[in-house]
Parts: structure tokens; sequence; C-alpha cells
């Protein structure tokens, strides 16, 4: 049964559906044509049929920023399914001033990665908050080298993305919390379980779908870092371009006179091929536990 | 624990006869002294790692230039407060027209998506029309793919339309986002349908029912739109950093990494440039965090 003249739908609908074609669908197709090409940032470009291909297999940065993806993706996951349930679970109860702790906890959420990066810059510097305390304590005898050490540099933006992360998992899980149901705990309680039983068999479980779901978030956004490593590294990924992840290669490619949107569109596809298989993965891992 | 295992009870559905809830009258609810203490040590400890970092900021751009930022024992409070450095990034770069990009960048984002996703949100969940699901699907298909991968072509689209290098250009493909479209569609969706079925029976036109009976009542939605595509687009960084050539053009964000390439030396400037980005954005939220958090809770209890 219709209630408006048929055209009525698609008149709301198109303006949303024009979006959607010309800038997600018809950009994916044009990434596969784009990745046979060697078009130019400023227009321009012919067919070269898989030679972009072939280069990236021999591509020394791709490896680096890949294996950086790697150990980006591993290092967060565990410390954002965590931390931020915890959190989640210390602001849920109703005390007063929680409003302002919730609300300050979503700052770094708020912030720019670029703002957060710099700050963290000066933080980290041979001469920044970090070192001067650490010599000042003893506990050091020269400043650590965060910013031009290859793997200091990496752990450095990977703690960034972690500290920057939590106020946003950690509001999931609490709109999560807040369908877990009351008298479960309430229930448990009664039988005698304190907040730590409750927790891991009470809240735990009721998560658990959430939980899925945010392990999936926090694997792709490690994938797809940028901000804080092009900013840590002063836009240079690194000693040697060794701290480099793929898409701050995507996006040097973009630049200039030098520069080759067909080589950018190849590693995009590398990208999306790399950021489709934890959510494989993490999707099949759900399925099963819901049978189980 | 017999309770908590029965896969019978289902754990994650919300039930609608739950009784209201009451403010600590069961016994397990409410909380001893020593708990309210250490929950309130715990608090915070959080608050000072999540926002110590940006005191410190905001106390380095305040430094005075006589002052010395690099002691070994940190002093949070300036001893010679100073907005020099403030003046100082503003005679350097044009930081206030950056902000006024942004703003602008910003703005059409926001107006972008509230219109857009609510108009198609609402036709998708409550108008019946041929192909209504593959749209959906379309929409849903989107969801998978990360924004980088179509970055590239993305600009050479924008590129054709001769949009490169215009702040339009960088707030064109944001203006109506898929995932904007979802929420709008699951916010409209769980009104009951008798409401609809009351208003067509007194008359109403689909335009009648999309403006008095289904925007009111999806408003916590909408704010938390309009909320994260403000943020969103204050926030970024990589497109208006492929889109913008003409350093006239920069938004702030990328101003702010141009300021500190050039002055990778100063901190206090570098932190005077952040707080001006920064500032704003706190204020926005701090304003409208009270629906921000309503409507994230009313999406949780209908989705």
């Amino acid at each position: 049964m219709r209630h408006q003249r048929w055209f009525t739908p698609w008149v709301l609908v198109i303006p949303a559906l024009t979006w959607l074609l010309v800038f997600n669908l018809w950009p994916s197709v044009n990434t596969v044509i784009l990745s046979f090409t060697n078009a130019k940032p400023l227009g321009g470009g012919t067919f070269v049929g898989l030679k972009n291909f072939e280069t990236l297999l021999h591509d020394e940065q791709l490896r680096w920023a890949l294996l950086n993806s790697v150990i980006y993706m591993v290092v967060c996951l565990p410390f954002l399914t965590v931390l931020p349930l915890l959190l989640a679970v210390l602001v849920e109860k109703k005390l007063p001033g929680i409003t302002f702790f919730r609300t300050a906890f979503y700052t770094p959420v708020v912030a720019s990665a670029v703002v957060v990066a710099l700050i963290w810059q000066w933080i980290l510097d041979d001469r920044g908050l970090v070192n001067g305390l650490a010599e000042k304590l003893g506990v050091i005898s020269g400043p650590l080298p965060f910013l031009s050490d290859q793997w200091l540099l990496l752990l450095s933006a990977i703690s960034l993305t972690i500290w920057k992360g939590l106020g946003y998992y950690m509001i999931i899980y609490l709109a999560a919390l807040g369908n877990v149901g009351r008298e479960l705990h309430e229930a448990a309680a009664v039988d005698g379980a304190g907040p730590l039983r409750r927790f891991v068999h009470v809240t735990i479980p009721g998560v658990r779908g959430t939980m899925i779901l945010i392990s999936i978030l926090i694997s792709v956004s490690a994938l797809r870092v940028f901000s804080e490593l092009f900013i840590l590294s002063g836009g240079k990924g690194g000693p040697g371009g060794r701290d480099n992840s793929v898409v701050m290669l995507i996006q040097q490619y973009s630049q200039g006179f030098e520069g080759n949107l067909g080589y950018a569109s190849a590693l995009s596809i590398v990208l999306f091929f790399v950021t489709v298989v934890p959510m494989l993965v993490l999707a099949r891992i759900n399925r099963r536990g819901a049978e189980a | 624990m017999s309770v908590v295992t029965d896969p019978v009870r289902p754990v994650e559905a919300p039930s609608s006869s739950t009784p209201p809830r009451r403010k600590g009258s069961f016994g397990f609810n409410s909380i001893s002294p020593r708990e309210r203490v250490v929950r309130y040590l715990l608090l915070a400890f959080v608050l000072l790692i999540t926002i110590g970092p940006f005191l410190w900021q905001l106390s380095t751009s305040l430094k005075g230039s006589g002052e010395d930022i690099y002691t070994r024992i940190p002093r949070l409070l300036p001893a010679q407060p100073t907005f020099d450095h403030y003046k100082a990034v503003a005679d350097t770069i044009p930081v206030w027209d950056y902000a006024r990009n942004s703003l602008v960048v910003a703005v059409l984002v926001v107006g972008g998506n509230v219109i857009g996703a609510s108009l198609a949100g609402f036709a998708i969940s409550r108008l019946q029309f041929r192909g209504r699901k593959i749209v959906l699907g379309l929409f849903l298909a989107t969801l998978v793919l990360p924004g980088e991968v179509t970055i590239i072509s993305q600009y050479v689209t924008v590129r054709e339309f001769g949009l490169a290098n215009t702040l339009f250009g960088v707030a064109l493909p944001g203006m109506i986002g898929a995932l904007n479209v979802l929420l709008m569609y699951n916010a409209f969706r769980s009104l009951p349908v008798e409401v609809d079925q009351a208003a067509v029976v007194d008359g109403a036109n689909a335009w009648q029912r999309f403006l008095y009976i289904g925007l009111p009542s999806v408003r916590g939605t909408i704010s938390v739109i309009a909320i994260f595509a403000f943020i969103g687009a204050w926030d970024d960084f990589l497109w208006p950093l492929i889109v913008l050539t003409d350093p006239d053009k920069y938004t702030l964000t990328v101003g702010l990494q141009y300021l500190s390439g050039t002055f990778s030396n100063n901190p206090r400037l570098i932190a005077a440039g952040t707080m001006i980005a920064f500032v704003p954005i706190v204020i926005v939220f701090a304003t409208l965090q009270r629906f921000f958090f309503k409507g994230v809770e009313e999406g949780a209890v209908k989705g």
C-alpha cells in the first residue's frame, strides 16, 4: 500500500544516492582502472599494463610499511579492546560529576590527530617532558630517541593511537553496557558473585558482540594510520622511510610533478586487501562463537 | 551462576518490560564509602592521563620567552604568563584565515549530512518503493571500504570537476556520508508504524510525515551526526592535504603542519598554534556534549 506519489521516495533518496555513486562507488571502480595507468596528479597518463603491480613486488618501502601495519594492529588490538571496557565500567555508575569525567575522557577523540601528534612530539622530544622526567629520576642517562629511532618512533605512534582511541571505544562500550540486563547482575550478586566474577561472567559475555565489532574497527583503523606517523616523523617516515604506513605512501605519490596516481592506486588496492583480511577473520570468529 | 549461562535468556536484547531504574533501591547497587573513594581515585588518574598532555601544551604556549621550558623539573604553571606566542603565530601564518577555511568546510559538511542523510534515511525506512532494498544494500556495501582506499580516485573526480585546490572541493565528497544515511535509517525505523498509518488516515503526505512526525523524534541522532560531521571536517588532515596546494587555502590542520615544519625549534609557537586549533573544537563539544551522550544512548537502546 502506497501513500505517496511514486517519485517522492526517489526525490528524497537521489541526493544521497548521487553522492554514493560519484564519491564512493565510481572511485572504487576507477581505482582499479587507474592502477593500470601512470596518471599524474596534474592530469594525463597512459595505460601501462601490469607495470605498477610488478613495481609493488620489489618495493622495499612497501614491505616496511606492511610490516609496520601488522605490528601496529597486533599491538593496538589487546590494549584497545580491554582498556576502554574497563573505562566504560568505571564511568558507567552514576556518581556526582561523572558527566564531567566522561566528557574529559573523550577529549583526545575530539582533538585532531594533527594537534594530538604535535603535542606528543613536544612531550617525546629529546628535551621534552618524558625524557626530562626520566633523567631527573635517574632512570636514563641520556635522552631516548623517541622520534628518531626506527622502532621507538613506531612505538611512540602506536602509544599515541592507543591513547587517542580510549575514549572513542569507551563510548561504544558504554552504550553496550546499558543493554546488559540489570537483572543478570542482581541475580549473580544474590548468588554470591563478587564484582570481579560478575565482570567476567556477566559483563564480558554481555558485550561480546560489541567486542568483536570493536576489534574489527581497531584492526581496520590501525591499518589505515596516517596522521600520527606523518606528524611524529615530520612527514619523512622515519629513518630511511622505514616508518611509513601504506596510507603515507599513497599520500606521497599523490603530490607534485614526480607523483604517480597510477602507482598510488595500485597501493590503494594493496590497502584494500590488507584491511579486508582481518574483517573476514573476525567476522568468522563471530559466526563460530554465535553457533557454539 | 546458572542464570548467567542459561542460553534461553537473551543477554543482549533489552526487554521492554524492564522496570524503570530505581536509584539505590537495591542493596547491591549502593556504593560503600570505600568504593566511592577508589572510584574517584581511578577517575582522577585517568583524567590526568587523558587531559594532562593538553594542559601541558597550554602551559607551554603561555610561558614567557625568558622562561626555561626545558627544565628537568617540569613546571605546569607559567612563571611569566604571556600571549605573545599567539600573536607571533598569527604574524607568521594567516592562522585566522585557516580557522575560517576550516569553519567553511565544516559548515558545508554538517549542512549536507543533516539534510541529505535525513531525507534518504527517512525514505528508505518509512516509504515503500521499488528498489528500496537495493538502495539500502548499496549504502551498506560502502561500509567495508576504508575511505583511504578510494582517496586517490576521489581526488581525480574532484579535479575533473575543476574543484582541486578549492575549499568546496575539500567539503564536497564528505557532504553526504553513507554511514550517516544508515544511522538516520536506523533512527527513523524505530518509530512505530501505527503513527504513520494514523497520519496517512488524517491525510498527511510524505513530506508532512517527514517534517512533523519523523524529524522531531530523531533529534538525538541528528545531533550526533551533526557533532561528528563537524569534528570530522574540522580535524581532517589527509584529504585537505591532498586537495589543497595553495597555502592561502589551507585549513587549520594543514596550516599547523606547515607551521611545525617552519618552527620545529620553537615549541612555544607550535604549542600556541595547536591551542588555536584545539580550543574551538573543545568548546563546541563541551557545549553540545549533553545532546551527544543522550543521542548515543538513544541510538544504543533503539538499535
